[in-house]
């Protein structure tokens, strides 16, 4: 069995509001093997950004809290580190890219200043060698004229470039593990494809492993090992992204296969599921896809699916799946 | 560049319509200078040459032109009361003024800010009930009362702090600032109350950012997360706040340095006002008026230090 850099386990978090609790995140599983690019795909509002944010420990602390579960890293139980030791790892061993690569910059300062902060905050060397790093690493995520760049300040690139420069902010400390939440998803089309590419690539050459987050599966086939996706703060199907694609097996997982944009019918209309992503906590009882669901049955109303086994590597919860398995979907059951 | 020069062009309309509106409101208050100099029984012909000398017999146009040089060339005419020119009346006193003004800002800057980060930091339904309270407070008191206070209990209880009078700062530095500490706290205070809130807003504004949580997850300290990510930021629209603060403080120079009996640019103005000492009040007004637009102007420059998206605006 090859070692997972990163496991997740029954990860809950939570926002505390003047209404009560949300659950944004509610019992995710989940393990990152090292090497891979793992998708995290599911519609927006389903928790992805918490997840992400929980395993980097920023989740907002005025009113959101880790509430329960464990984020191994290497063994290492970041829900249970101290704020320095957090600080080590944030940047240096895991490593984050944002959804809006515009504002995730500084304005007020150079790309050369940020992120030559970002080397010279876990490596101790010189202005000068850092900033030759700079230089070398924005030439790396394919940036032209990276001497003149270092001199730039944000609002002068554009959102394909800031993205590269947050890539290259992120890669810098060569970390282990990267999370990329929407990474292309306030880019144009071509711009997308250039910058999955480049992830692609910076796995292959660094060897860095990828939790590639998106509401796109289309995305998903293009990059990912495996793919876990997500509904409403928890886990619905995970498996390989083969087996994913070919034998869906969750409703809400087929539904989003549908609703991928094909290119060779521009002109039809997409497929969209109906209904909404419930709010966090509106549901107390049952499957919640339920209310969206075209197989819903009874028992979907009443009880809340476990994850099953389809195959050693491929669990879903879902109640039309649950008579074939045998015990527990472990995650951990997968072959190598 | 275009910035600085639009701000430039923009200073130099501002001091054009300042000067004309200064003018106009001498020619069309009530009163003659002329016939205030000489008092109510002079002759006719006396009045009719003194008109002649000051230059007011001539059309309006030419009588501004007349102010505006006299303004560049230091020439503002002599003081009725005082039989000296309003130049060098105003000089003599301007530097006790500025040392006031500074010294104030400097104390608004100094304590605003750090209040406002600290409070930033802090924020809950109690503290900023007590920070809203302290704020309706500091700005509710008048500035006399302020002043008298500190008077009553720093100023009589620490000999270091005058009550009143001003010491040189060649004379002695020591005495300078314990002369100047007290008026200067009580500029400083209702202007504190304002603008901390200011920054803290700005502060709580930008940490809610998203850069701010890229600053944290590359592994920055708290530390250099607030002080160097957020804090810059939010200096942007303080800076905006600390320009009308600087105006305040000029203003309420004028009547600290009465409580505070400092022979200061605002105890001129208040005497040549009550004498009707009509060269000294329109030269005074010029001054206050230029130094207003030009810090407007000191801080349009800043903002491009701040802010490279002003800065390298086309
Ligand atoms: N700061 C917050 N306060 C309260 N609720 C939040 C906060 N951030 C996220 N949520 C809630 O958590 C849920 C999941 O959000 P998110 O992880 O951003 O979704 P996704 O990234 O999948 O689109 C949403 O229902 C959202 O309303
Ligand atoms: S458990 Fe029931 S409601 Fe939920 S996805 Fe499966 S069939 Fe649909
Ligand atoms: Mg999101």
């Amino acid at each position: 069995m090859t070692g997972s850099v990163l496991e997740v386990k029954d990860l809950r978090t939570s926002f505390f509001t003047p209404d009560g609790e949300i659950p944004a995140v509610d019992g995710v599983k989940f393990h990152l093997k090292e090497g891979e690019i793992l998708g995290i795909v599911g519609e927006s509002g389903c928790g992805k950004s918490v997840t992400s944010l929980s395993i980097m420990g920023l989740v907002p602390a005025q009113n959101g809290k880790i509430v329960g579960g464990e984020i191994l890293f290497r063994n290492e139980d970041l829900t249970k580190v101290s704020a320095k030791r957090m600080r080590e790892i944030r940047g240096n061993d895991i490593a984050m890219i944002y959804q809006e690569p515009m504002s995730s910059l500084n304005p007020v300062f150079t790309i050369g200043n940020q992120l030559m902060e970002a080397i010279r905050t876990h490596a101790k060397m010189s202005k000068q060698e850092a900033l030759k790093m700079a230089v070398d690493i924005l030439k790396r995520v394919g940036l032209p004229r990276a001497e003149e760049l270092i001199h730039s300040y944000p609002h002068q690139l554009s959102g394909g470039m800031c993205q590269r420069v947050m890539i290259a902010m992120a890669l810098v400390c060569e970390p282990q593990v990267l999370i990329a939440d929407e990474p292309t998803t306030a880019l144009d089309v071509t711009i997308q494809a250039q910058i999955l590419d480049l992830m692609k690539k910076l796995n292959e050459e660094l060897k860095t492993s990828i939790i590639l987050i998106t509401h796109d599966l289309g995305v998903v086939a293009e990059v990912c090992d495996r793919v876990a996706v997500m509904y409403a703060g928890k886990i619905v199907e995970e498996g390989f992204v083969n087996d994913i694609f070919q034998l869906p097996k969750h409703p809400y997982t087929i539904g989003l296969i549908k609703s991928i944009p094909d290119v060779r019918f521009k002109k039809r209309k997409l497929y969209s599921i109906p209904g909404s992503v419930p709010k966090p906590g509106t549901l107390k009882q049952g499957c919640l896809f339920a209310p969206r669901c075209l197989h819903a049955f009874d028992r979907c109303h009443k009880a809340t699916p476990e994850m099953v086994a389809a195959s050693p590597s491929h669990g879903v919860r879902c109640f039309l799946h649950a008579s074939q398995e045998e015990g527990q979907y472990g995650g951990n059951l997968i072959k190598s | 560049m275009t910035y600085i020069i639009r701000r430039f062009i923009l200073l130099f309309v501002t001091l054009i319509f300042i000067s004309v509106i200064t003018f106009l409101v001498f020619q069309i208050l009530p009163g003659d200078p002329v016939r205030t100099i000489l008092g109510p029984e002079a002759e006719e012909v006396q009045v009719e040459t003194l008109r002649r000398q000051m230059g007011l017999d001539k059309p309006a146009h030419v009588q501004y032109l007349n102010l505006v040089q006299g303004f560049f060339q230091g020439d503002m005419g002599d003081s009725i009361r005082f039989s000296r020119p309003v130049t060098s009346l105003i000089m003599e006193r301007l530097p006790i003024t500025i040392s006031l003004a500074m010294f104030s800002l400097i104390i608004v800057i100094f304590v605003a800010i750090p209040l406002g980060i600290f409070t930033a930091r802090r924020e809950n339904k109690w503290s900023d009930f007590l920070l809203s309270s302290f704020t309706q407070l500091g700005m509710a008191i008048p500035t006399f009362f302020v002043g008298m206070m500190l008077i009553l209990f720093i100023g009589m209880t620490f000999s270091f702090f005058s009550t009143g009078g001003y010491v040189p700062w060649s004379e002695s530095v020591a005495g300078a600032i314990g002369s100047l500490a007290l008026p200067a706290l009580t500029i400083a205070l209702p202007q504190i109350a304002i603008s901390f809130r200011y920054a803290r807003n700005a502060i709580l504004e930008q940490s809610k950012l998203d850069y701010v949580r890229t600053a944290r997850g590359k592994g920055l300290t708290e530390a250099v997360v607030v002080y160097k990510h957020v804090l810059k930021n939010s200096m942007i629209p303080v800076l905006t706040v600390f320009g009308l603060i600087l105006a305040e403080v000029i203003a309420g120079t004028i009547v600290v340095e009465q409580v505070f009996s400092l022979p200061g640019i605002g105890r001129l103005l208040i005497t040549a006002v009550s004498y009707r000492d009509f060269p000294v009040v329109q030269g005074i007004v010029l001054y206050i008026a230029f130094v207003v637009v030009l810090i407007n102007f000191i801080v349009d420059i800043l903002y491009t230090v701040l802010d490279p998206r002003i800065r390298l605006k086309e």
